[in-house]
């Protein structure tokens, strides 16, 4: 198996005892609170109980970034109970800084068991204070994104640190056995579950549709009065639960979650170009393992396409560096599903001379044949086999989730790692899945420039009998003959045939041009024009 | 000593509230005995719901000690009849690797490889080895062989008798009935072949007769056209 990019995080990570080190070098003192922070947390405790969502949302993005920048690059922010009388002991404020406190430990520092097992009690108190609707405030999108984002990151993360047995020392296990219910799979999922239903956002969105409701007009934000926390969170949910789906190989299911979202329009979802990016990552991966090559195809050309007109506004933001990695992922992603289902006409311009710039060699590999006929030909085919074999393990690799094991160590059994056990199985099956994919590209080489062949003719070509030969042609109409969400079965071949008794005839689907959305586009736009223009005569007339 | 069978109202009953388990309250490890009754239900039955069984796989990850093989390995046979559909592949994404390389499980995974590689023959070779396993699900042989009609049915206007033979493993007298049903009820028709055999002209759909496909590439749908409604009045 190639080696796998970038799967393990740096091995310090997950090492508890070199964490809680780490903090104690720097000299950390929980206790100490810097006049910036103190009126940090006032500021911004006021303008939550002002409902002020843009100055939230400036403190936020902007304020807390900056100072964690400049005082507490390498440290953890001042514990909350430093600060919590700066702020009337608030208990949801509190709550709300110890979810920010724990992102930031996460972010730049390693975390110890002991602050995992706390950061789950947080979120569990944070949640319930919100599922029991006593919570009245308006958050800004971006926050409440993250809050989910981190709660599915720090739950994944757990799971990869708990995988590690084999240096854990005895005062670990014991924790470990303890608080056995922190970052639990049920807990996570109930939690996400929960937030889900009792936002009711399901309804919501359903009624949004027929106008008796108004959600994604007003972007999630609760304009009479109300709280935006819940239904937002809910919303988001069902992405978080897409993902942790993902990470269990649950892809079905995954979708299921996601479906009340319509990705064919803009949403909430894509109001955070976090959520923009996880909601379309995910989806495309698991259309990806669903073998639903197009449905792939077709959201990763707009997300990319998307990234690349905008990524120069998200340059200062803290996501930049995590923006651009799903992107070089997704690409990946993208090549995959055309070397499965070459449909070319689906890709936009800019994103195929992205392709091509990062992955055409790669690609060329994965369809490279040898038709030439001379020499050992079947050695030849067999070496680049195992190259394309090969270049297919690297690029999953590098683009796929995080996969988790869920369940707990037995503790009693000798300790070992099995972190890497789900990743395995999973690539596993994804190259099952390419050596069947295999055999269609002598078949694709051939049927792209004949229009009608005998069977005996082109098992000939292909060095293989007739019977083979049928079994090829079969496997051809069944992998490019895929059944959609609702069953039904639609084909996504590029090269079509049909076979007549002995005789195979080549269908070749020419590019359809679609005048109708072109019209429709250039009488839009022809509007436009002719409306700015009359606005100048009016002016012009004073 | 008397025992009733329990009428079929009462088992539609348990049915109808495994599927509202899966719907409501799926991340539970109390509902985990009613998922493998369900499963056992469908054999039974001959029904089949993949959330369920995916619901059941899943909390089998979350508490591998409660795995049951042989309720894993009804859910793998119902899959492979749920062909052409990717469902196998779905339920091995949440089977432990270990637990893959054990049997039953080995011996599914070679059955769904052949299929999902136009390998009949050599499927049904290997499926007479195996009675046992696949005995146990009523309408296994009949729902394979669904399948290797839809793929022949995609591949062939006309197919040769001895490759439709072979890839619904039914000869001689039994097809003959066979495609006399088909040309009944389906619309099958029989004629010579090139090489003087049989030959089965299969009905014609979209996927075999590029001809029939609708062009739907410069459908547009109708909320882009009310787009400029405004503009036209």
């Amino acid at each position: 198996m190639a080696a796998n990019y970038e799967y393990e995080e740096a091995s310090g990570h997950y090492d508890d005892q070199a964490a809680a080190l780490r903090q104690q070098e720097v000299g950390y003192d929980p206790n100490f609170v810097p006049d910036s922070v103190k009126s940090f947390v006032v500021h911004l405790y006021r303008h939550i109980r002002e409902k002020n969502v843009y100055e939230i949302h400036q403190m936020y993005e902007t304020s807390f970034q900056t100072l964690s920048e400049r005082l507490f690059k390498d440290t953890p922010w001042p514990s909350v109970d430093a600060v919590a009388h700066y702020v009337d002991n608030d208990h949801v404020f509190c709550l709300l800084y110890r979810e920010m406190w724990f992102r930031h430990l996460y972010a730049r520092l390693s975390p110890t068991l002991k602050q995992r097992i706390d950061s789950w009690d947080n979120y569990c108190s944070l949640f319930q204070v919100v599922l029991h609707g006593v919570v009245n405030m308006q958050l800004p999108n971006q926050w409440l994104w993250d809050m989910v984002d981190e709660f599915v990151y720090q739950f994944q993360s757990f799971c990869q640190y708990r995988a590690k047995m084999k240096n854990k020392t005895e005062q670990e296990i014991a924790l470990l056995r303890q608080f056995d219910q922190a970052w639990n799979v049920y807990g996570v999922l109930n939690f996400l579950q929960a937030l889900v239903e009792k936002s009711a956002i399901i309804q919501i969105l359903e009624q949004e549709k027929q106008g008796l409701e108004q959600f994604t007009a007003t972007d999630g934000y609760d304009y009479s009065g109300g709280s935006n926390v819940l239904k937002v969170l809910g919303y988001f949910s069902m992405i978080g639960l897409l993902r942790v789906h993902c990470l269990l190989g649950d892809y079905h299911t995954g979708l299921k979650c996601l479906q009340p979202i319509d990705i064919s329009q803009q949403g909430v979802y894509t109001s955070v170009i976090g959520s923009h990016i996880a909601t379309i990552y995910h989806y495309g991966f698991a259309s990806l393992m669903l073998r639903r090559y197009v449905d792939g195809i077709r959201e990763f050309n707009k997300i990319l396409l998307y990234i690349y007109k905008t990524k120069q506004y998200h340059q200062k933001s803290p996501q930049y560096e995590q923006i651009l990695k799903k992107n070089e992922q997704m690409y990946a992603l993208l090549a995959i599903c055309l070397s499965f289902c070459p449909q070319m006409k689906l890709v936009d311009e800019a994103v195929n001379a992205q392709l091509r710039e990062k992955y055409g060699e790669k690609m060329g590999k994965l369809q490279r044949y040898d038709d030439e006929g001379y020499g050992d030909k079947l050695s030849r085919r067999q070496r680049y086999a195992d190259e394309a074999f090969g270049i297919y393990d690297e690029l999953f690799s590098y683009a796929c989730p995080k996969f988790i094991t869920p369940s707990a160590p037995s503790f009693d059994e000798p300790l070992v790692n099995y972190n890497q056990d789900a990743y395995r199985l999973q690539l596993k099956l994804f190259l099952s899945e390419v050596r069947q994919q295999e055999l269609l590209v002598g078949a694709r080489t051939f049927l792209k420039v004949y229009s009608t062949i005998s069977l005996g003719k082109l098992a000939n070509y292909l060095d293989v009998d007739e019977s083979t030969l049928r079994m090829t042609l079969m496997t051809y109409k069944h992998k490019t003959h895929a059944v959609d969400s609702d069953g039904k079965i639609i084909s996504n071949a590029d090269v079509d045939f049909y076979i007549d008794d002995d005789m195979i005839r080549v269908v070749n689907s020419k590019p359809v041009k679609r005048y109708g959305d072109f019209f429709l586009r250039q009488i839009v736009k022809l509007e436009g024009v002719i409306n700015d223009v009359d606005r100048i005569k009016v002016e012009s007339a004073n | 000593m008397g025992r009733e069978i329990e009428p079929q109202k009462s088992q539609q009953q348990v049915s109808y509230t495994v599927e509202q388990l899966v719907a409501v309250n799926p991340y539970n490890p109390d509902i985990l005995p009613d998922l493998e009754n369900y499963v056992n239900e469908q054999v039974a039955s001959q029904t089949y719901s993949l959330d369920a069984n995916l619901c059941l796989l899943r909390l089998y990850q979350f508490e591998p000690e409660r795995l049951s093989t042989q309720i894993v390995a009804r859910i793998l046979v119902k899959a492979l009849m749920a062909m052409p559909a990717p469902d196998f592949s779905l339920c091995l994404f949440l089977i432990p690797e270990r637990v893959q390389m054990e049997q039953p499980f080995k011996t599914l995974i070679v059955l769904s490889h052949y299929l999902e590689t136009g390998g009949f023959r050599l499927f049904w070779d290997e499926a007479a080895k195996s009675r046992h396993i696949v005995d146990a699900v009523p309408g296994f042989e009949q729902a394979i062989q669904a399948y290797a009609v839809h793929v022949l049915s995609l591949t062939y206007q006309k197919v040769p008798r001895s490759v439709l033979a072979e890839a619904i493993n039914i000869e001689g007298l039994s097809l003959d009935k066979f495609l006399e049903q088909r040309v009944a009820d389906r619309g099958w028709v029989i004629e010579k072949g090139q090489g003087g055999g049989q030959v089965i002209a299969l009905p014609k759909t979209e996927f075999n007769h590029p001809e029939l496909k609708k062009n739907s590439g410069d459908a547009v749908p109708l909320d882009h056209v009310t787009r400029i409604f405004p503009i036209l009045s």
